[in-house]
């Protein structure tokens, strides 16, 4: 009674073929990013050196390290972040626990969402008019975070205002219950409980922020200066913008320093990744929530 | 602003709610009809009737929390001790503190019984400076008004939500004594948990009895008749019958009621 028939082996059949498939396309995906990676640790780590890190270029950037850049990627992440992050979350709250559902927030969906499809020179045009030119920031990291923070903020918005929708209604009812305010609730009852999936916005956004080039190339980040950044007005080299140079600009680099630029730039964006997956764990384990 | 609890005790009007003609709507559907209830201060009163009836729409309007919805709309009055809860003038917060609301599924929330049960209390800026013994005071007195704190006494800080449904559902209770509200409304308390555990939450409702006014919603005919005082039989939005439960259950004086009652309605 048990016997497989024809049929069945047949459904078998395919359903061995389906999971194959499946799996071809997963290692498809996989492939090239071992490949990429692969590739950098191979040809790039025999440049990278305590040296390579906290030196400047030399010789016409075909040697020394590569700490200006470095120094100017951590710096235009982190005036993003302080531009990005008190307006993404702000609006995320607004879209999530006030706004109706009325025409001007469909509008505002609307805006969030082309936005974050605008391409990213769009973006760097964008700012060169406004900030550079309009505002008067000149070329500086202000400039340029400013640009990439409108880049990036329909990231954080999005990322934001769907976990705290995430929040279910019963616990806001609770609140409510108990006497708490609109905003005592968002406080105490949804943000905390919106954290993780904040922060796991927060670090699409801190990768895609660290690793663009078109945005900073017009509006703040040079090819080559011998000066380190001293404040937001000041112009600064950035990781993606001098691993393009040296990769493709400059005569006579040696084969491996672009892959230890890259390298690192990779390694980079992991580590502040990092920083924000430590964080969040260190908030989960702070019991509380 | 506590104008709602001083009244309470200056004048006794005896009543904890009163509705004139209380009409509310979905949109273009109507789901209240003429509501006129004296709900009387200090019992037990049961709400019973077929499902959609409106009994949770009636409930949801008392404490103001339908009209998030931006679709509700409302007409009539709702005197919650003795002041209309929709004046202008009124504060939201005011009102929520003076009503608890107890739902159908338990929803502590994802923190600790401990905080859970302070959640309320800490909200409110006049109970901030108090002391920790002061908080620690509160929870073992709220924790033991619903016979909960034998049971969690050593495990304050678990989460409130690793409990079971009736131990749950007994801190969701608790957490809204220190509010100090004077009336506790409870949507079918009972129904998410098991025989044992109605049991309990039954025995912990009618423990709170003369504490606070209560309006309980039930599907549980001999829970309305044990557990309540007065007993309101709704039908299609409308209030058929408000009277004694006694009475109600052994003399109806509706066909309807007398059909609902010996269980020819679903
Ligand atoms: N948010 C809502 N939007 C639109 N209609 C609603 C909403 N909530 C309830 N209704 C409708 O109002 C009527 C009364 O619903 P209500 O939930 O008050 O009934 P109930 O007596 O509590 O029923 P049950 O015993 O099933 O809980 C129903 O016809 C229902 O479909
Ligand atoms: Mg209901």
């Amino acid at each position: 009674m048990f016997e497989t028939s024809t049929l069945n082996a047949r459904n078998q059949q395919v359903q061995r073929l389906v999971r194959i498939l499946f799996l071809m396309m997963t290692l498809f995906l996989i492939v090239p990013v071992l490949i990429i990676l692969g590739t950098l640790v191979v040809k790039g780590s025999s440049v990278i050196s305590i040296d390579f890190l906290f030196t400047s270029p030399t010789e016409g950037m075909t040697a020394g390290g590569i700490f200006p850049a470095l120094l100017g990627t951590v710096f235009l992440v982190a005036v993003d972040l302080v531009i990005a992050i008190p307006i993404g979350i702000s609006a995320a709250i607004y879209l999530s626990e006030y706004a109706g559902n009325n025409w001007l927030t469909r509008v505002i969906n609307l805006a969030i969402i082309n936005l974050a499809g605008v391409p990213s020179i769009v973006h760097a045009l964008f700012g060169l008019g406004a900030f550079v030119l309009f505002f008067g920031f000149g070329t500086s990291i202000l400039a340029a975070s400013l640009t990439l923070a409108i880049m990036t903020l329909p990231l954080v918005i999005v990322a934001s205002k769907e976990s705290m929708q995430a929040v279910p209604q019963a616990f806001r009812e609770a609140s409510w219950n108990m006497g708490a305010t609109r905003w005592q609730t968002i406080r105490r009852v949804v943000l905390p409980n919106a954290i993780p999936g904040i922060l796991t916005g927060l670090i699409l956004e801190i990768s895609r922020t660290a690793g663009e080039t078109a945005p900073i190339m017009f509006t703040g980040a040079v090819f080559f200066t011998p000066f380190l950044p001293q404040g937001i007005f000041d112009q600064t080299m950035a990781m993606p913008l001098h691993l393009f140079v040296v990769a493709t600009q400059v005569p006579g680099v040696p084969e491996d320093l672009p892959y230890g630029v890259a390298l690192m730039l990779i390694a980079l964006v992991l580590f502040m990744n990092a920083l924000s997956i430590a964080f969040r764990a260190w908030l989960r384990g702070k019991k509380k929530w | 602003m506590n104008t709602a609890s001083q009244a309470v005790s200056k004048q006794p009007t005896g009543l904890a709610i009163r509705t004139g003609d209380l009409n509310l709507w979905y949109g273009t559907f109507q789901a209240l009809f003429d509501i006129n209830l004296d709900i009387k201060q200090g019992i037990i009163t049961s709400m019973i009737g077929p499902s959609g009836c409106g009994k949770s729409t009636f409930l949801r309007s008392v404490n103001r929390i339908n009209e998030r919805l931006g679709y509700v709309r409302i007409d009539g009055s709702i005197d919650v001790f003795g002041h209309n809860i929709y004046d202008a003038g009124v504060e939201l917060v005011q009102v929520r503190k003076q009503i608890g609301m107890v739902f159908q599924r338990p929803n502590p929330l994802p923190i600790s019984i401990r905080d859970n049960v302070l959640f309320g209390y800490n909200l409110h800026s006049e109970n901030r400076h108090a002391s920790k013994a002061d908080k620690e005071g509160i929870v073992e007195d709220a924790l033991k008004q619903v016979l909960l704190w034998d049971k969690v006494k050593d495990r304050l800080d678990q989460r409130g939500t690793e409990l079971s449904l009736e131990e749950q559902q007994k801190l969701c209770i608790a957490r809204l004594l220190p509010v100090k509200p004077g009336l506790l409304l409870m949507d079918e308390p009972c129904s998410a948990l098991d025989p044992k555990g109605t049991e309990a939450v039954e025995e912990l409702i009618w423990e709170l009895r003369g504490k606070y006014t209560i309006l309980i919603v039930t599907h549980n005919m001999a829970q309305a008749r044990r557990a309540s005082e007065e007993c309101i039989f709704m039908l299609m939005g409308k209030v058929v019958e408000h009277t004694a439960t006694e009475d109600m259950f052994v003399t109806p004086q509706n066909k309807e009621t007398a059909d609902y009652i010996e269980g020819r309605y679903g």
